[in-house]
């Protein structure tokens, strides 16, 4: 079967202040309909960077992404802004995600008008049956997005993500900035969604044993390379790579 | 019986805002012991950082305090990096961005233990040795920017322990950190507060990372103390059911995963 | 607490306000207290102030009603000032955040036409902009703007710098949102604010530069401003020195008026940042 999304040798370096980083080396990965692969790296791995270039918010040096079997970086103006639809992300943080005088209803409302799924009339419908999908009242669509707890606005992040019916949603760090109890929620959400709509993820995160929750597979990252790849709960179970290792060791276990 | 460092009787602090009150802390009664590992577990709005500026007294000049925080352990009211040393969360903007390391290091160490400059750059030399920092005496003339967040971390620690405190508290210090990087100044915390006999209080929303090395918990929720005691009663026989719901979200790889395999 | 309770507290924005007030009623009450030309003949020359209660001020040398010039003048000095101030800021704030948007060589190109037109001093650019087109009011307030749109063009620049590398841009473009539509519906109204404080600064600026045009005769020559007063009153400023004086305190007011307003905005909204 064809895959969703396939990447191959991918390359990016940046350059800060003279030194030159490398931020992408030649990397390459596959990701099926509906399943969840884990981006796992500590700070500087390059895994943010990946999910940014697959976005195509950074653009990569070499390399090719092939999405729905289209050559996905060929992509150029009104073209990609139409097949972005296709590719949705979840921030970290969805208090810096938002425009700061966005209301709950204008952020889900954009993506709706930009790829013309509602009429004007029908946009109020869909905004509160989006809401619905993530657990949301759809009366808070008149709300600020300031005014809503963290945990209500990664469910509105993640809203607006589905709005377009994307078949690939990145999640950069999607739980980490959220307290434990609202954690758990949102991981099963998003489970769910998975379960119903066959999306797949990219979960980004430096924390492997969130990371086993929720992906199937796992890509552990340092230094720009990919140093291990494979199904999570084998590779947790024996790592291969020191990066593997320690990533697993860090874990913080409940001693009871 | 150990004997205490600090108590706190019926501590609130609130904030004045527009016609009512907002009280971050409520009469909280808690006592942290001389030498003791104490954890403080909250999550956001629960008053945990209120609490450890609280006790380092550097809350903004705005917050109203009341009840009180009696230090028994010390012979005079604590002096802010003197007698406390405090590890923020974010070291990239606890730093001085524009100072040399050592400067930066023996500051403290200057000011409150009356070092000369030569002296105070060799505490700071040695500060940086006990931290970890690779290649210290190239470290004393570098500056922030050139090190990684977690050896900005460690730096910043070093500057927290320059003038020997008898309390060390940490809000979040790894909160901006990878898991790797965590684990190691977690480690180094413990050690260094074992061997200098420091007390060290660590606020974290993490209780699976307390559990591993905290001799007691505090939970706090709202700006209340839900409970207080040993990590191991805490974590085998949670009296609070809010402490059961942290417990039971913590996420390691005992946990349910929630897919199934492809 | 709104802002306007935050601004009200400020006792520099409360007092720039009253005054300014002060001055827009003037402006809004000359045409009903003076419904004649305040160019036409009431009197003997030359009256002095309070000597005659029909006109308060007194007349000039041709014997034109001092206070009726002085109120027509508020009407021209706020209407300049502030139109300038909206073009040069509406201008400024546009080509900034497009050369700050885009980045690369339309950057660059807008940059350079910003440092050209900063090489000239702002007065001279007005003088000679007035003497080649011809004096009138839309001519003015255009030369006005033309010295004065840089800065916000700048301070624009800047801002969306910073900006365009948050993450609810990334957002805006991952849904799919147009280039134009990112730059002036996500960007720009997040970078006005600190455009707005220039505002006081070029209104004042305006006032001034209006006032100076005209006392050099570059005015629009049909209507009455404070500047072409006080250029009139020179000619006698021994023997009738009000002449001079009123019109001048009139410009004093005004600009000390909009920089406490500003100063008082300015505070208001930084309160705001503080609490947040």
């Amino acid at each position: 079967m064809q895959p969703l999304l396939a990447v191959e040798n991918l390359a990016k370096t940046f350059r800060s202040g003279g030194r030159r980083v490398t931020a992408l080396d030649d990397v390459s990965l596959t990701l099926g309909r509906g399943e969840t692969l884990g981006l796992v790296g500590p700070s500087g791995s390059g895994k943010s960077t990946l999910a940014r270039v697959l976005l195509r918010l950074v653009a990569p040096e070499s390399g090719r992404i092939e999405m729905e079997g289209e050559d996905w970086l060929a992509l150029r103006g009104k073209a990609l802004r139409e097949r972005r639809a296709r590719v949705q992300m979840v921030f970290q943080d969805p208090l810096a995600a938002f425009n700061p005088r966005a209301t709950i209803a204008s952020a889900l409302a954009d993506p709706l008008r930009i790829h013309g799924t509602a009429g004007r009339a029908e946009r109020p419908r869909r905004v509160g049956e989006l809401l619905e999908r993530v657990g949301l009242s759809p009366d808070l669509a008149p709300r600020a997005i300031h005014e809503v707890s963290g945990g209500q606005r990664q469910r509105v992040a993640i809203a607006r993500a589905l709005a377009t019916n994307p078949s690939l949603i990145v999640l950069d760090e999607a739980v980490s900035a959220l307290d434990v109890s609202v954690r758990g929620r949102i991981l099963e959400l998003l489970a769910a969604i998975q379960k119903t709509d066959g999306v797949s993820y990219i979960f980004v995160s430096h924390d492997v044993a969130v990371v086993r929750v929720i992906a199937h597979r796992v890509a552990i990252m340092d230094a720009g390379r990919i140093v291990e790849m494979g199904e999570t709960e084998g590779i947790i179970r024996e790592p291969g790579s020191a990066t593997a290792r320690a990533l697993v060791a860090a874990v913080p276990r409940l001693h009871r | 019986m150990t004997s205490l460092l600090a108590e706190l009787r019926g501590l609130s602090v609130s904030y004045p805002t527009a016609g009512r009150t907002a009280f971050a802390l409520r009469e909280v009664h808690l006592d942290i012991a001389m030498g003791e590992r104490l954890a403080i577990i909250g999550e956001s709005g629960s008053g945990k950082t209120t609490l450890a500026l609280a006790l380092a007294s550097i809350l903004p000049p705005q917050a109203r305090l009341a009840g009180r925080i009696d230090w028994p352990g010390l012979a005079r009211a604590p002096v802010a990096g003197r007698d406390v040393g405090f590890v923020f969360q974010d070291p990239g903007s606890s730093l001085n961005p524009v100072m040399r390391i050592g400067e930066q290091v023996a500051e403290g160490a200057r000011r409150h233990l009356g070092l000369g400059r030569s002296a105070g750059l060799e505490r700071a030399l040695s500060l940086l040795q006990r931290v970890r920092i690779p290649d210290p005496e190239a470290a004393l003339r570098g500056y922030p920017h050139q090190f990684s967040g977690g050896q900005r971390q460690r730096i910043a620690i070093a500057c927290a322990i320059a003038a020997r405190p008898r309390l060390l508290i940490a809000d979040e210090p790894t909160s901006a950190l990878d898991m790797v990087v965590q684990a190691e100044i977690v480690r180094l915390l413990d050690g260094l507060v074992r061997e200098e006999g420091m007390t060290l209080v660590f606020i974290t929303h993490d209780i699976g990372l307390a559990s591993g090395f905290a001799d007691r918990i505090a939970v706090f929720r709202d700006g209340a103390l839900v409970e207080a005691g040993a990590t191991r009663e805490i974590l085998a026989k949670p009296a609070q059911a809010y402490t059961r719901s942290l417990i039971a979200a913590h996420i390691d790889f005992a946990s349910p995963r929630l897919i199934e395999p492809a | 607490m709104s802002f306007l309770a935050r601004f009200l507290r400020s006792p520099e924005g409360v007092a720039g306000l009253l005054l300014l007030a002060c001055l827009l009623a003037m402006a809004l009450l000359a045409p009903v207290l003076f419904p004649r030309d305040p160019l036409s003949i009431v009197g003997r020359p030359l009256i002095p102030p309070f000597a005659d209660w029909s006109l308060p001020l007194g007349t000039d040398r041709l014997g034109r009603d001092v206070l009726a010039g002085l109120m027509h003048g508020a009407r021209t000095s706020l209407l300049v000032g502030i139109s300038a101030a909206v073009v040069a800021l509406a201008a400024g704030a546009v080509i900034g955040t497009l050369a700050g948007f885009a980045a690369g060589w339309l950057d660059e190109a807008l940059m350079r036409v910003v440092d050209a037109f900063q090489i000239v001093p702002p007065f001279l650019l007005a003088l000679a902009f007035v003497s080649v087109v011809g004096a009138s009011l839309p001519v003015i307030v255009l030369a006005i703007a033309l010295g004065a749109w840089t800065g916000a063009a700048r301070l624009a620049r800047a801002e969306v710098l910073s900006i365009r590398e948050r993450d609810y841009v990334a957002a805006a473009r991952v849904i799919g949102m147009h280039p134009l539509e990112i730059a002036f519906k996500e960007v720009l109204p997040n970078a006005l604010p600190p455009v707005l404080a220039l505002t006081s600064v070029i209104v004042a600026g305006a006032v001034l530069t209006e006032a100076a045009l005209s006392f050099l005769g570059l005015g629009d020559p049909n209507t009455v401003t404070w500047g072409s007063m006080i250029a009139e009153g020179r000619n006698v400023l021994r023997t009738a020195p009000f002449l001079s004086i009123v019109p001048g305190l009139g410009l004093v007011l005004t600009v000390l008026g909009v920089y406490l307003l500003g100063e008082g905005l300015v505070e208001a909204l930084a309160r705001k940042r503080r609490r947040q």
